[in-house]
């Protein structure tokens, strides 16, 4: 200290505040900076999801703190036949509203790319089913199935006079289901339809020339041309859509709240019924740990779905 | 293959007309190129001959058959596009094939085709690779191979050189040409370039504002442009444009030197007029006119200088080497059998 002392500037440099060389220090640097967003995905993610897997394992009740019973909520769960409903009300639901979606929204994109007059406002519309919240819309879907005032039979009966009863949408387990599917598919839409549309706009228009040149028509140019080009993307809004539409509660719950006779629960409604209303935490838990296998799927979909097709990658940059 | 007609064709988007009647005639086999800055319509006339654009007025034959109401798939043309539009996901393989496979052609065929074009363009090894693997001018190639899989009866180019780089340009302008006067297909190709013009067709057509302004063999319109805008545009570096009168003495130009000129036109006396002599045609010559030399590119076979002459900036080349420096003073004479001299007000040669 001695010597640092005889020259002002090594003193400077050595006598650094502890504090600045530690913010110096890139490890700790790295670790600072990421501790808020880890701290965020801790307590908000992983806890809850720690939580409700143990939960699972246990049979805690709401007011009474369980005890670890290993897989017996699971096994109790295949016997159950309103749980059994549920998971294939689930499959049904996201195949045929995923399917639903993907047929419309693809058709819908492909009108939107052409040249339309007004096209930006038409894109505008399109949006609205996806931004209106989705309670809002789901009560709205409930007055049009309803049983004495819906539109649709008023239309169908008064007006066109195709049927002389009014359809009973919601009172019936196959009404229901279709209803809901219709309903989800109506919601959809506009994400499948918007995404597909940023898709089909990277599309080179000359690519359509060159095909179109090379003989191609119409459905061939859509098959040999904008598919496989869409492909990518299309596997990428396809993942997000199964997941979104499998772990669907909201509209289920707000229009038909599982029922007629628990003939439309979904597993997220049913866990929901059995861990809140029906106070069975343990068992409710079990039902939503039973999505993850499912989710997985989907998700290991998505990974090989994802990977770069080898016409994406080259070794030329340009 | 085949001639095409095209007569009197017009183009117009709502009440604005891009192209106003052309009529141009090719002959079966020949290599014409449409020519013209940006926006003069040649690449929109070269899209309605392959059907893309539709045609506003006129008509376009070719061979026999009005191909008006065609569409693109029927009228038997190949077109390479600025961007090659290779089809991404195909191989250079399945890019070359696509057409053939869409005619359910027999895959014998296909094979023994796509192995004869890719073999006229040296692409043999690299059929199994993707588009983005490939350079620039391999992309081009490919592009090619696609149209001549095809043995269309007119091949269309839009600036298919515009996106390679210069040395490649060259390389890929002599390859053009061998291959058209191997497969002898008549051919059009669109550029902005007037070099490519030149150096690789039977005709030139110099558009400019939806008009041709002139049409012919690349070296008549080198030696006899018709107007001043093909004087400007045809030739590099371009032709140097005096504005002056004619005199008896030869050509007064604004700054009061007297350039010594050819034939002249009859009772010209005294007639505003643009003088345009070429840099090549410009000489050193002791008893020329006095200029003071401005800049020296010297480019090894050649000299360029630009000369400050009668308040005036002219570019010349010359074939020997200039040992004078910037400032000094050089005398020069103009080659008098290749000047050229344009009414000053409508630009036409007189």
């Amino acid at each position: 200290m001695a010597a640092a002392a005889a020259d002002p500037r090594t003193v400077h440099s050595l006598q650094h505040n502890w504090l600045v060389r530690l913010f110096d220090y890139k490890p700790f640097l790295i670790f600072i900076c990421l501790l808020p967003a880890a701290a965020f995905l801790l307590v908000f993610l992983s806890y809850p999801l720690g939580l409700g897997i143990w939960l699972a394992f246990t049979d805690t009740r709401i007011g009474r703190p369980g005890s670890f019973i290993g897989l017996e909520n699971f096994v109790s769960l295949l016997e159950d036949r309103v749980f059994i409903t549920s998971v294939w009300n689930t499959l049904l639901y996201t195949g045929l509203a995923t399917f639903g979606k993907f047929a419309l929204g693809l058709w819908l994109a492909l009108l939107l790319n052409n040249h339309l007059p007004m096209k930006s406002l038409l894109r505008a519309i399109i949006l609205i089913p996806w931004i209106v919240p989705t309670v809002l819309s789901a009560i709205a879907f409930w007055w049009i199935y309803d049983a004495q005032f819906s539109i649709i039979s008023y239309v169908l009966v008064d007006v066109l006079g195709w049927r002389d009863t009014y359809i009973d949408f919601l009172g019936q387990p196959w009404p229901a289901r279709f209803s809901l599917i219709a309903a989800n598919i109506w919601r959809g839409i506009p994400f499948v339809a918007i995404s597909l549309l940023a898709g089909l706009q990277t599309i080179s228009p000359s690519l359509y020339e060159a095909a179109m040149l090379d003989g191609a028509n119409a459905w061939q140019r859509f098959r040999h041309v904008t598919f496989p080009m869409l492909m990518p993307i299309l596997a990428v809004v396809l993942t997000f859509s199964v997941l979104f539409t499998f772990t669907d509660f909201q509209l289920v719950y707000a229009i038909t709240r599982g029922g007629p006779v628990n003939a439309t629960h979904l597993m997220a409604t049913l866990a929901f019924q059995r861990g809140i209303p029906g106070g069975q935490l343990g068992e409710g838990a079990a039902i939503a740990v039973a999505m993850i296998p499912f989710l997985i799927m989907a998700t290991l979909f998505s990974y090989y779905g994802l990977s770069r097709r080898k016409w994406q990658q080259g070794e030329a940059n340009d | 293959m085949a001639s095409v007609q095209i007569a009197d064709v017009r183009k117009a988007y709502g009440s604005t007309q891009v192209i106003h009647g052309v009529d141009i005639d090719i002959d079966d086999g020949e290599f014409v190129i449409l020519v013209g800055p940006s926006g003069c319509g040649k690449s929109t006339l070269l899209r309605m001959i392959a059907g893309l654009e539709n045609i506003s007025g006129g008509e376009i034959r070719i061979g026999p058959k009005v191909v008006n109401d065609v569409p693109p798939k029927e009228r038997d043309i190949a077109m390479v596009f600025q961007n090659y539009a290779l089809y991404p996901h195909m191989t250079v393989a399945d890019n070359m094939a696509f057409s053939m496979k869409l005619r359910k052609a027999p895959k014998a065929e296909i094979e023994e085709r796509v192995g004869k074009a890719a073999g006229i363009l040296g692409l043999d090894k690299l059929l199994d690779r993707y588009p983005r693997q490939l350079s620039g001018g391999q992309r081009q190639r490919v592009a090619m191979g696609r149209a001549i899989v095809r043995d269309p009866q007119v091949f269309l180019f839009d600036e298919p050189l515009s996106n390679l780089d210069a040395k490649l340009r060259v390389q890929m302008r002599t390859e053009i040409k061998e291959l058209h006067q191997r497969l002898k297909t008549t051919t059009v190709y669109v550029t902005h370039d007037q070099i490519e013009a030149m150096t690789m067709a039977d005709k030139i057509v110099v558009m400019h504002d939806g008009i041709i302004e002139q049409m012919g063999a690349p070296l008549d319109l080198y030696d006899k442009p018709v107007n001043l805008f093909v004087a400007a545009f045809i030739g590099s570096p371009s032709m140097n444009l005096l504005k002056g009168r004619i005199t008896s003495a030869g050509f007064e130009t604004e700054g009061g030197v007297v350039w010594p000129i050819g034939e002249r036109p009859a009772n010209a006396d005294g007639r505003p007029a643009v003088f345009g002599i070429r840099p090549e045609h410009i000489h050193l010559d002791p008893n020329g006119l006095e200029a003071e030399v401005v800049v020296i590119e010297p480019m090894g076979s050649e000299t360029q200088v630009v000369v400050r002459c009668g308040g005036q900036n002219l570019t010349c080349v010359f074939r020997e080497r200039i040992t004078a420096k910037p400032g000094e003073t050089i005398r020069i004479t103009p080659d008098i059998k290749v000047t050229h001299l344009f009414d000053a007000e409508t630009g036409k040669r007189l």
